[in-house]
């Protein structure tokens, strides 16, 4: 009782160390984790997409796609991995606009706490989800007939390489949360980042299939580079040229959107 | 000029709106400023700037000696931030809501948990400590609330509409707590719509209209200006009001404020019940028929007609000593 009795108001704040900076990500990674355990039909819906996709396209549509050089259930299936962390990040921009809308951002903000921490415990804490979602669908692919053809090393690169292009798209969606506000808008505005990205890519059909207009779009964006580098990880063949453009491309996300993403919260009113 | 909260000539405005207009006072150190207004007045605005989540666009404030825009950092230590608009998180425990803000305050791990045991044996509330906060009653959760703000021990404390949608007993609890905080001199700036809750908690008033200051005073120097008790005559005939009007008028010598859809007239008047039995005889003898007839205290709708010259909120009905019914009008949450 007495432990909450007043102190004498100091004029210096204790400075922010890099210390209390990470101590500061950890409690917010663990509240958001706690927040993920907590509601697991978010987290089973996040993993019923990508399962129906990959189901889609292994049994019903792929028969009538062939690919040169692969089975259609090796070429598609990393590219479902990747889907699955697009659709990951939908529910980063969701929570990030309810916590907005509940007043929660208010009360953190008004709080001595290193403030980048409350979008980095977030986006850590949406990373271990999508590894969680990664995990199952790799064991659903394996099932329905997906295998990994390189040595183990190449395809633990090939996830790590999966889950860095999540994470940098983790705050595409933090700016996306942050920018709309409403919850129920968030969700449609990060719809739109993961068609254009997923659909306009060599995920499900190789890019010299499409349309003229669209090739050079869908060849050098990120997430075509991500997959071919991803795939061929996976499978055997040409890596680096995919591999630099991809790790270009999710270094240039990263710090684009965690620019835009800082601002945004600095400036966040509910 | 070392008051625990500063404001000069604060001023904010959002689009084509003026939030704040020009807004100064003090409030010195372990005393309690209530800043009284409807929804929009720009109270919420005032409680934004102050706790260094939005800055000003003129002016300058200072909380415990320290500027909101230079020492923002500094400022967000020794404040605590509680009400309707910062909220702790459902889907955590009432313990882990509370360690959570003593970590994020960079307390030591030893000292946060036992201000939190604290905070929860204080809040009454050490049964549901570890309960998601989902399963909590309104009242339990403005506790929790209102226990986060205090982890850091704050020397000031911001209670944003603490009570608003509240029923009487959990309000009545939440004030004794707040007064038990400033008996501990911590500095409370409170806002609310709520007459009786600014005069029940605190000693000086600011009254927000349209982000303008329209009066500031103690409790008592508004009423005054108010000229006491309110007289207010329900008549059962809607032709009768005019007649009521006129009456009233002439008995008290102020204008009567009449609200035709209540087949009401309100008036401002000293001296009570004498008041009360003239009004009784005069409204008896010229025929009019009446519903109610009663003196009470007055509302913040009275205080407004009064200091402003216009209702402070069009759309909610005063019924004065009836608190549950006004807090149920009271939107919770928004803007």
């Amino acid at each position: 009782m007495t432990d909450l009795a007043i102190r004498p108001p100091r004029a210096e704040a204790v400075p922010l160390t890099l210390r209390l900076a990470v101590r500061d990500i950890g409690g917010i990674t663990r509240r958001n984790l706690l927040r993920i355990i907590r509601t697991p039909q978010l987290l089973f819906m996040s993993i019923v997409q990508p399962t129906i996709i990959l189901l889609l396209f292994r049994y019903v549509l792929g028969g009538a796609i062939h690919v040169p050089g692969l089975d259609y259930v090796d070429y598609v299936v990393p590219g479902i991995f990747l889907e699955a962390v697009l659709i990951g990040g939908m529910t980063t921009a969701l929570a990030l606009a309810q916590d907005l809308q509940a007043g929660i951002v208010d009360r953190f903000r008004s709080l001595p706490m290193a403030r980048p921490a409350f979008l980095a415990g977030r986006t850590l804490a949406d990373v271990c989800r999508s590894v969680l979602a990664l995990a199952f669908l790799i064991g659903l692919g394996m099932a329905v007939g997906f295998r990994f053809h390189n040595s183990v090393g190449a395809c633990l690169v090939g996830v790590a390489v999966i889950i860095a292009f999540g994470y940098a798209m983790s705050w595409v969606y933090a700016a996306i949360g942050l920018a709309v506000k409403d919850p129920q808008t968030a969700q449609m505005a990060s719809i739109l980042p993961m068609f254009v990205l997923f659909f306009a890519s060599s995920a499900l059909v190789p890019v010299s299939t499409m349309p003229g207009w669209l090739q050079p779009f869908a060849r050098n964006q990120p997430a075509t580079v991500t997959i071919n580098a991803v795939r061929a990880l996976f499978e055997g063949g040409p890596v680096y040229h995919d591999l630099w453009l991809s790790a270009l491309w999710c270094a240039g996300i990263f710090v684009v959107f965690l620019a835009i993403s800082l601002n945004l919260y600095r400036k966040a009113t509910a | 000029m070392n008051g625990a909260i500063e404001v000069e000539g604060v001023t904010k405005r959002f689009g084509g709106t003026l939030a704040l207009s020009e807004v100064s006072f003090s409030v010195g150190q372990g005393e309690v400023l209530a800043l009284l207004g409807p929804n929009g007045a720009g109270k919420t605005t005032l409680i934004r700037v102050l706790t260094t989540l939005l800055a000003a666009d003129r002016g300058r404030a200072r909380v415990a000696g320290l500027d909101v825009r230079k020492d923002a950092r500094a400022i967000r230590s020794l404040i605590g931030l509680a009400g309707q608009y910062a909220t702790v998180d459902e889907l955590l425990t009432g313990r882990e809501n509370l360690e959570l803000i003593g970590l994020l305050y960079h307390l030591d791990k030893a000292v946060y948990r036992r201000r939190a045991q604290d905070a929860l044996e204080r809040m009454s509330l050490t049964g549901a400590g570890d309960h998601l906060v989902k399963t909590y009653s309104g009242g339990m959760r403005r506790r929790l609330d209102l226990a986060a703000s205090l982890i850091g021990r704050p020397p000031v404390l911001f209670l944003d509409e603490p009570t608003t949608g509240l029923d009487p007993r959990t309000r009545n609890d939440l004030w004794q707590l707040i007064e038990e905080l400033v008996a501990e001199g911590t500095t409370v700036l409170l806002t609310t719509q709520y007459m009786e809750e600014a005069e029940h908690l605190a000693r000086a008033v600011v009254v927000l209209d349209a982000g303008r200051i329209a009066a500031q005073g103690t409790a008592d120097e508004l009423k005054d200006q108010l000229g006491g008790d309110v007289l207010e005559v329900r008549v059962a005939r809607r032709a009768d009001l005019e007649k009521a009007v006129s009456l009233v008028a002439g008995l008290t010598g102020a204008p009567p404020r009449l609200e035709a859809d209540l087949n009401r007239v309100t008036v401002p008047v000293r001296g009570g019940p004498r008041v009360l039995i003239a009004a009784g005889r005069a409204l008896d003898d010229a025929g009019v028929e009446l519903e109610d007839l009663g003196i009470r205290r007055p509302s913040l709708d009275d205080v407004f007609l009064t200091l402003t010259g216009h209702p402070a909120s069009p759309s909610a009905p005063a019924t004065p000593g009836d608190d549950a019914g006004r807090a149920a009008h009271s939107p919770e949450a928004g803007q």
